[in-house]
């Protein structure tokens, strides 16, 4: 059987392009990588591809705020082409930079009437550590719901926060759209630091499409590549390493029929 | 004001938490100004007058203001905020660099917003302050407290802002500089004038050179040679002769040795003796190159950046970080870099502002900015900052320093270089400005008088995702075989990176050609500007319009400067004319060396005197705390020390990822099992009692760091970078000597070669009148193959029942420049020393242990001895404690009990050994120093026993408490 393509957006300023290609390639797919000038210029690129995944980076060094820039350029130049590509049941992944650039064009969280924004951690820093994401029932058809992904998070703009959270935490979840949240060591849901790094509104790390298949997050678990990737190098307390293979393994699975969720 | 503008400011809702605006309040308040509300924060823009205002709404619509968190202001050009708020506007000089502003205007025409290719867009801070009358009593303060005022202005902000005004030309016509007929008196006040730091033997050599030439040189030859000659490039001291006498604490002379090349004879000599065949490339490019496997080659570079940190210390850690990833994309054909490391000198934390020297920035201020530059920068080229560390000691108050390194991978076939002749030289990246002509060596107060382009250019801001562009294209490049040569434009810009690629064939370039920051520059300064981010290379004319085509693609501006040529000599052509005409051998050969004194004074050292009794309790929790050991963790999470997924061995380490480890191993390549270990090493403290000694313990900590990881000690490279005080005079560069000398016999011994290095060597400061160096600090940096990463090793315990092993001796008596010998105030004692014979059995020992799984968990032992290296076993691991027995401790010598638990002896282990494969340990360690000095306990604990007696128990969190972990 032909490997499933995915067709991964590079532009000034990626620079997580190695692990997700290499974590995409031992989940069995096959990895073209693209300019986005390039696809500007040749958005039918996007035909042939199972997954369009954009990877985690400083995108024109976040000048402007963390995927201001991209994210502009593909809501204007790229929004009707991937609109395409998600009816015709491909899937739309973005990591880090690549989940701010989608919430900032606005495919996620994609619910009428709740604006959301990736903006400065609570902290007021950037920071790079390890953290236990809870899999959501949103994303339960790419992981067990209830199951815990580990990653590696690194940013400084990853806290989501909500134009209103009250109203807009329950819509949220009842339209399912809720697909990772930061937990503690016991798995239970925090938006306490350490544990959640940046103090995001619901604890939430990552997003789902009401499709299922337009899914970002914040931590990278292309990062979890086997035991030696974790803080203790496999002895128990971070899973066995094989949590973040399974999840692209997952994300490549997920159907391509845009009625069957 | 100049250039009307829109002025947009995007403030964070009210409601919303603002550390910005809390941080400047705070440091107003630190200042003295008496502040009654809150301060908002905002960023601004100043966008071009001739927009209309639905564009400037539909830009903060669709491009500037984040959508829920952001509210805007805007003001019309030339208005100033109508609601009467109290503002300040933060902002860059004229001249300095603006990333942000210049993304702005770059994504403005991207998203096709009338933008004139004149226009520009300016970025500024704005803070509004509430409940304050005026803001002008404050605005002195403010200058202080919100800005460097090396770099940035506070302005009124409830007055209109406009754009900076365009720079000032310089006129650029050919000139001449009437040499020959100079006298001794004349030549040195030249030297002075023109900034060219040529000593007067150095400005006689060229004035003969031009006498023979039968004609005047002009100015853009006098700044090439006063470029290629410099210390910076040159390294004259390290590679000139030397006069050595060694004197005894009376005077006398009890050795005396000469030197005809300092550096040949000590460093590079022993790596000529060893010439290992897994080292392929030393000593002779922008890296050193070693294998790790055998097509994959791993090249290391390891720069500083003092100078100019101490001016601005963001800009001038970003910049240094952002030099030494150019070295090591300008090694061989290019290399890719897969980790950083960075070490930082610093005065004391918390020094009050009245210790300072005048113009020297608080040590903790300094601090903060280097760490956030070297974040910016290797944050945004996505290479891991994996190791390094912090030294804090008052003579680095005035001076400090910032080390920057650098590892890239490498193809052996891509390791040689060289351009040839008809080879277009082609420049890419960074455009060319006045970026650091001559330095940084404009005093603040000259700059604020006159904030103009000139002056302010001095101090560089990097700008990293051009650096990364280059990066991008440069490796696709190469991978195609687009070119024969490549090199960074660093200190000397086009001057050094031409004129080195150049050497051998000649090098010919019009200098019309590079493009410019903005119009005026003159040709000299085109040719020695340091503006960063840019290389050089060698294309061949048939490759030339794929490489242009490749650069294209990553939108990475390049232009043909020229050619190389086959008549071994340097021409310059500014607008067709010649400007330049020098022979390479000339001015690769031409500086002149005189032999230069070094003395180095010997005090009589008495052994440690260890106090019989002390608070055992505190001293540790002190000790865990000392800016030496207190955790770096704040630090290294602000580093993306995980990025490109290959770092497996990390920097805080075990399941709660707080306990320090030795080395860091890094996978370059995911899909292979070899890693590399890094380790650092530096002694300041030691070496400022006997420099030997202290450049020798430095490279033992960097050796045992990488073996403690689990590195190879018989294929460990090793980099020296000497940082020392003013070496002209004679009892700096004794020092010197001696560390070099430290160099070799540490690299002949331990089988382990250098391969690269650098010196800074003119850090001194003022007090009262007096000339003081900083303390003589050579950092040592060590690498070594992992074969199969699986077997690397960390530092937190792992099982309780399992055994603790120390390996290595201690000598008490030889306590001095410990840690706890600071700590209890203790006079200058006798350092320790490596034993040169020992320590390499002990190395490979210990890595046969590691490689064979028979330990599972490794620490070495540094500053704080045996008790802070248990106590960081401990506090590394959950839910697991350690019980150790001094009397166990193998030592040399006298066995008092402070001098057992706190020596820093170098070449020393603790090892977790399970109980069933203790036999086997024991006959790996036969004829060495060993023990089984305790075991690891279900206890969260760590406790210490003499002779069966508990005399310290101290719980876990306890540990982690005093060593300042953050979670």
């Amino acid at each position: 059987m032909k490997p499933p393509r995915v067709l991964q957006l590079f532009a000034a300023g990626v620079n997580c392009d190695r692990e997700l290609a290499h974590a995409f390639t031992r989940a069995g797919a096959e990895v073209v990588q693209v300019h986005v000038r390039e696809l500007i210029r040749r958005p039918q690129l996007l035909r042939d591809c199972r997954l369009f995944a954009l990877p985690g980076g400083f995108t024109y060094g976040d000048d402007l705020g963390a995927g201001a820039i991209l994210g502009a350029e593909v809501r204007a130049f790229l929004a009707e082409e991937l609109a395409a590509h998600h009816d015709r049941g491909g899937t739309i992944f973005g990591v880090c930079n690549g989940f701010q650039v989608l919430v900032r064009c606005g495919l996620l969280p994609g619910l009428e009437g709740v604006r959301a924004s990736l903006t400065w951690n609570r902290t007021h820093r950037f920071e790079c550590r390890w953290v236990r994401l809870r899999v959501e029932p949103g994303l339960g058809h790419v992981l067990p719901a209830g199951s815990i992904l580990p990653a590696a998070a690194a940013h400084a703009e990853g806290r989501l926060v909500l134009g209103d959270p009250e109203r807009d935490l329950p819509r949220l979840e009842a339209a399912g759209l809720v697909a990772l949240r930061y937990a503690d060591a016991a798995g239970r849901p925090t938006r306490e630091w350490p544990a959640c790094p940046n103090g995001s509104d619901g604890a939430i790390a990552g997003l789902v499409s009401a499709s299922g298949r337009i899914l970002g997050l914040m931590p990278h678990p292309e990062r979890n590549l086997g035991p030696e990737s974790l803080p203790d190098r496999g002895a128990g307390a971070w899973g066995d390493g094989g949590e973040g293979i399974a999840f692209f393994r997952g994300l490549l699975a997920l159907d391509r029929d845009p009625a069957a969720r | 004001m100049t250039g009307a503008a829109w002025r947009i400011e995007l403030e964070l809702e009210p409601g919303r938490d603002d550390p910005v605006g809390e941080a400047a309040r705070d440091a107003l308040v630190a200042r003295g100004v008496s502040m009654p509300g809150e301060v908002r924060s905002s960023r601004g823009f100043l966008l071009p007058a001739a927009l209309r205002r639905e564009d400037v709404e539909r830009a903060i619509v669709d491009l500037l203001a984040d959508p829920v968190t952001e509210r805007a202001l805007v003001v019309a050009p030339g208005a100033a905020p109508a609601d009467g708020r109290k503002r300040l506007a933060v902002r860059r000089l004229a001249g300095v660099a603006d990333p942000e502003g210049a993304s702005a205007a770059r994504a403005l025409r991207l998203l096709s917003f009338p933008l004139g290719e004149e226009d520009r867009v300016e970025s500024f801070r704005g803070l509004r302050l509430v409940g304050l009358e005026d803001v002008r009593p404050l605005l002195a303060a403010a200058a202080r407290a919100l800005a460097n005022p090396v770099i940035e202005e506070v302005l009124p902000g409830d007055r209109p802002l406009g754009l900076h005004p365009a720079p000032r030309p310089r006129p650029a016509e050919r000139r001449e500089v009437p040499l020959r007929e100079a006298d001794e008196g004349r030549l040195a006040a030249l030297s002075t004038e023109m900034g060219l730091a040529l000593s007067a033997a150095e400005m006689a050599a060229i004035r003969d050179f031009f006498r023979a030439a039968g004609r005047e040189p002009t100015d853009v030859e006098l700044e090439t040679l006063a470029q290629t000659w410099s210390e910076h490039c040159k390294h004259k001291t390290l590679t000139g002769p030397v006069h050595y006498r060694e004197l005894a604490a009376d005077g006398t002379v009890v050795a005396e040795r000469h030197y005809r090349n300092l550096l040949k004879e000590t460093v590079f000599a022993a790596t000529r003796r060893l010439a290992p065949d897994w080292c392929w490339s030393v000593f002779a490019d922008n890296a050193g190159v070693v294998a790790l496997t055998d097509e994959i080659g791993i090249a290391v570079k390891v720069e500083t950046h003092n100078h100019p940190s101490a001016l601005d210390p963001y800009g001038g850690a970003g910049t240094g970080i952002g030099g030494v990833i150019r070295d090591i994309l300008g090694t061989g054909l290019g290399a890719r870099p897969f980790a950083a490391t960075d070490v930082f000198c610093v005065g004391p934390a918390g020094l009050d502002p009245g210790e300072l020297p005048p113009g020297t920035l608080p040590p903790d201020r300094i601090l903060e900015g280097v760490v956030a530059g070297v974040r910016d920068y290797g944050n945004r080229m996505g290479i891991p900052t994996v190791a390094g560390t912090v030294v804090r000691h008052p003579g680095y108050v005035a001076n400090p320093l910032v080390y920057a390194g650098c590892l890239g991978e490498i193809p052996r076939d891509c390791v040689d270089k060289a351009a040839r002749p008809g080879d277009a030289i082609v420049a890419i990246g960074g455009r060319t400005g006045r970026d650091g002509i001559h330095g940084a060596t404009f005093s603040s107060e000259a700059l604020h008088e006159e904030s103009e382009t000139t002056d302010a250019a001095a101090v560089q801001i990097g700008d990293p995702i051009t650096e990364k562009k280059v990066l991008d294209v440069l490796l696709e490049a190469r991978d195609l075989g687009l070119y024969h040569a490549v090199t960074d434009c660093g200190a000397g810009g086009f001057s050094s990176a031409v004129g080195e690629m150049g050497e051998d064939c000649g090098a010919e370039v019009e200098l019309s050609r590079a493009p410019l920051k903005y119009p005026g520059l003159g040709y000299w300064e085109i040719w020695i500007s340091e503006a960063q981010e840019r290389m050089v290379l060698a294309v061949p004319p048939e490759s030339l319009d794929a490489f242009l085509a490749r650069c294209a693609a990553h939108e990475v501006e390049a232009s043909v400067l020229g050619r190389f040529t086959d008549d071994r000599t340097l021409r310059l052509r500014w607008h067709g004319e010649v400007v330049a005409e020098l022979p390479m051998d000339f001015l690769h050969g031409g500086v002149p060396q005189p032999e230069r004194l070094a003395e180095l004074r010997r005090p009589k050292l008495a052994p440690t005197a260890w106090p019989e009794d002390a608070d055992l309790r505190r001293l540790l929790l002190a000790a865990l705390a000392h800016p030496s050991l207190a955790s770096k963790e704040w630090v290294v999470r602000q580093y993306d020390h995980e990025v490109q997924g290959g770092t497996v061995v990390k920097p805080y380490q075990g399941p709660l990822g707080r306990g320090p480890g030795d080395g860091t191993v890094v996978k370059p390549r995911l899909e292979l099992s070899a890693g590399v270990a890094i380790g650092c090493g530096l002694a300041p403290r030691i070496a400022e009692i006997d420099p030997w000694a202290g450049a020798a313990c430095a490279i033992d900590e960097a050796v045992r760091n990488v073996v403690a990881a689990g590195g190879d000690p018989h294929r460990t490279a090793l980099l020296d970078n000497f940082c020392w005080g003013d070496c002209r005079k004679p009892d700096r560069f004794g020092s010197l000597v001696a560390a070099a000398e430290a160099c070799r016999d540490l690299a002949l011994a331990y089988g382990a070669p250098f391969i690269s290095g650098k010196d800074s060597l003119n850090n001194e400061y003022r007090v009262g009148g007096e000339e003081r160096p900083i303390p003589p600090t050579l950092l040592c940096t060590a690498v070594a193959p992992v074969a199969d990463t699986r077997r690397a090793a960390t530092t937190p315990l792992k099982r309780s029942g399992d055994l603790l092993l120390l390996v290595g001796t201690t000598v008490a008596e030889a306590g001095g420049g410990s840690v706890a010998a600071d700590l209890l105030g203790l006079a200058d004692s006798q350092p320790p020393r490596p034993d040169l014979e020992r320590a390499p059995a002990l190395f490979d020992a210990v890595h046969q242990l590691l490689a064979d799984g028979l330990a599972v968990a490794c620490h070495d032992l540094a500053e704080g001895g045996l008790a802070a290296a248990a106590a960081e076993m401990v506090l590394g691991a959950d839910r697991l404690g350690a019980r150790l027995e001094v009397e166990q401790v193998p030592a040399t010598g006298p066995r008092p009990l402070l001098g057992l638990l706190f020596a820093e002896s170098p070449s020393r282990f603790l090892l977790e050994v399970a109980p069933a494969d203790l036999a086997e340990a024991g006959s790996r360690l036969r004829g060495l120093p060993w023990a089984a000095v305790g075991e690891v306990t279900a206890d969260s604990r760590l406790a210490l026993l003499a002779g069966g007696r508990e005399i310290l128990g101290v719980a876990a969190d306890e540990l982690a408490e005093a060593n300042g972990v953050q979670s």
